[in-house]
């Protein structure tokens, strides 16, 4: 009973040409971005996660074979042609990347480069970009923004830069932000900042925003909704609270339990013994079935395909915790 | 556990000349450490936390006499250790081993695992070549490798793979002290897990004294027993684990717990966490007074004092040492999170 989605992926697969042979970096991956949403997406590196928002946007390199569809107005962005892709990119998709330093120029000032945003996609006059640039850093609550709008890069300390990076991905109002780990290389005291941050754009622009990260405790902070990712694939998605509170995936379930929390004294951690494989073409099997202790012949032979086993709660298991504790 | 200590780091500072670079770098000195001391007692996990540019590593670094500090002092087993030479300490080496970051970069590629982790023996000329054998065995079972996998060269290892043995090699000499230097933080959650029980049981089987350090709040909960917490090369708070998680005094302990994430959204969205203002000072020229003073949530309530003395590390109650001006024995801090009128301060 979900509104129309702003962005709706079908089947995407992504799959790149290395030394070693081809590999499946993303294997049919589907879900729907809601007006206003965030959405989580989790796994451990390699699983995919950030390769899937790279090509929404049609950012990764040419040796990339991206098949499905990413529908977005009424579009499939993978089948666009490069100026039309420039208007949306930006425009109405804006990405974040994790490390700010790498992504801004360090020989031009902070003004300069969200003015030439803005300016390139809006069409403005320089003042007005100016303008523009010094509100843009207010609204990303840079103190005193006149002054911080003429310094460069080397003179702002790291959560300043990621937030003149979202100050710059918010240039042109867009209905999507992309956020790729984007608290990941910051102290916990600045990423505390950097999330508060998310929550306030998207209740006071209604921004959608994707949110990749590795870190659980990000995703419980700020995700309305989750995907879990493993090895390419999507093996779990659920309301937050409803993925944390009941999780399925015995991935998902070993994830949770591999963490220690604050005020939990524990024992033991829980260990997930063995390797993510990595596969060439898609595996005739479950993805996690080396690692699962509910492994079965079944789990080995066969897809899992997503299913609801909870209300609005989708995994892709043959085992999942509902079915185990009947 | 005993309570005598093993190392004793007095009073220590680092500075660095900062480089006057191409681009006209200020020169100056750079305060990495600047008069630290604390104890590491006989087969305790003490937990060292901070940000990054506390000065953590380089704290991590002399400890292990990878600098040479500029004053202060470090005794271990009561032998003064600060400025010997590379020479003198060599015998030492064996009680003190350091497990680094990045197991990837602190592995010889050259060498096969097995070589890596018979290198302190060979170099130490411990055992013949059949005895250091056995002893490699011997280690790579207890880190949870098998023998198989001496014959393996870093890069066909995996990154948990490659961290047991660094460790392996940290640990074949059964050191009395073990530095370890955020080791688990460049790992994937799933295998973090397994190198911090790993280590958990290493430490209680083979009774070494760890100093861990890390930037992770939960890590050090689970693992240690007393936390040393740092920030602009000074320590601010030095308690047991409890009291530091149940009953926090200095407010940069208090905003480092309410920044710390917990997976869990019920939870998490309840929690009240006080963000930090402004961007940590730079370390080559630190704040008068308390260092803290330029962030402190409390500064409604600071005192004088605040900007113009440094606080001393005191006991504020038994083994629980805090270095604020606000908080004294018998003085409790005020709760960072709580409103402003609910919290009084006599004088100031």
């Amino acid at each position: 009973m979900r509104a129309e989605p702003l962005l709706e992926v079908n089947d995407l697969s992504v799959r790149f040409e290395t030394d070693e042979g081809p590999l499946l970096a993303v294997d049919q991956v589907s879900f729907t971005l809601a007006e206003r949403e965030v959405l989580g997406i989790v796994g451990e590196s390699g699983c995919g996660k950030s390769v899937t928002c790279m090509s929404l946007v049609r950012l990764l390199p040419e040796t990339a074979a991206v098949s499905g569809s990413v529908v977005f107005g009424g579009v499939d962005l993978l089948a666009l042609g490069p100026r039309r892709l420039r208007r949306v990119r930006g425009n109405e998709i804006s990405y974040i990347f994790q490390e700010p330093m790498s992504s801004l120029n360090p020989v031009f000032t902070v003004g300069n480069q969200i003015g030439e945003v803005v300016r390139r996609h809006l069409g403005v006059s320089r003042r007005d970009a100016h303008r523009r640039a010094v509100e843009l850093l207010q609204l990303v609550r840079i103190p005193a923004p006149e002054r911080r709008v003429d310094e460069y890069p080397h003179q702002l300390s790291g959560g300043m830069r990621q937030r003149v990076m979202i100050a710059m991905a918010l240039a042109c109002d867009p209905k999507v932000l992309i956020a790729d780990e984007p608290t990941t290389a910051l102290d916990v005291t600045i990423q505390a900042g950097i999330l508060d941050l998310m929550r306030e754009v998207r209740e006071r622009l209604g921004t959608a925003i994707v949110l990749v990260t590795h870190n659980l405790g990000v995703v419980a902070d700020v995700a309305d909704r989750v995907i879990v990712m493993y090895a390419g694939r999507k093996v779990e998605e659920a309301a937050a609270n409803e993925l944390f509170a009941a999780p399925q995936h015995p991935y998902t379930v070993g994830l949770l339990g591999a963490i220690p929390r604050p005020g939990e004294r524990r024992e033991r951690l829980e260990e997930i013994p063995g390797r993510v494989p990595t596969a060439s073409a898609p595996l005739a099997r479950c993805v996690f079935a080396d690692r699962c202790r509910y492994a079965d012949e079944t789990t080995r032979t066969q897809v899992p395909t997503l299913r609801t086993v909870r209300q609005d709660h989708l995994v892709a298991c043959f085992h999942p915790e509902a079915e185990r504790a009947a | 556990m005993g309570d005598a200590p093993v190392l004793e780091v007095d009073d220590l500072v680092k500075h660095f000349p900062a480089g006057r670079g191409l681009l006209g770098g200020s020169g100056g000195t750079v305060h990495a450490v600047d008069g630290v001391s604390f104890a590491l007692r006989e087969g305790e996990m003490l937990g060292l936390v901070g940000e990054s540019g506390s000065g953590k590593t380089t704290l991590a670094n002399c400890v292990v006499r990878l600098h040479e500090p500029t004053s202060g002092s470090i005794r271990l087993n009561g032998r003064d250790i600060t400025h010997l030479s590379r020479r003198e300490l060599r015998p030492l080496r064996r009680r003190l081993h350091m497990v680094f970051q990045d197991p990837y970069s602190s592995l010889n590629p050259r060498m096969t695992a097995g070589e890596i982790v018979a290198e302190p023996l060979r170099l130490h000329r411990i055992a013949g070549r059949k005895d250091r054998e056995r002893s490699v065995i011997d280690i790579f079972g207890r880190v949870g490798l098998g023998p198989e996998h001496r014959f393996r060269y870093p890069h066909e290892l995996s990154g948990g793979q490659r961290q047991r043995v660094g460790l392996a090699r940290s640990l074949i000499l059964e050191p009395t002290v073990l530095v370890a230097d955020e080791p688990v933080s460049a790992l994937d959650v799933s295998v973090q897990a397994s190198i911090l029980n790993l280590l958990r049981d290493l430490q209680r089987d083979m009774g070494f004294s760890c100093l861990f350090i890390t930037h992770d709040l939960a890590t050090v909960e689970f693992l240690c027993d007393r936390i040393a917490v740092m920030y602009l090369g000074q320590l601010v708070e030095v308690a047991s684990r409890d009291a530091v998680f149940s009953d926090p005094q200095h407010p940069y302990t208090q905003a480092l717990l309410s920044a710390a994430v917990v997976p869990d959204p019920e939870e998490q969205r309840k929690r009240r966490r006080v963000v930090l203002e402004g961007d940590p000072p730079s370390p080559l020229v630190p704040p008068s007074g308390c260092r803290f003073h330029t962030r402190c949530p409390l500064h409604d309530l600071s005192a004088p004092a605040c900007e113009e003395d440094e606080p001393p590390l005191r006991e504020v109650s038994p083994d629980h040492l805090v270095a604020c001006h606000l908080v004294g024995p018998g003085t409790r801090a005020p709760r960072i999170a709580d409103p402003p009128d609910a919290v009084t301060v006599a004088g100031g």
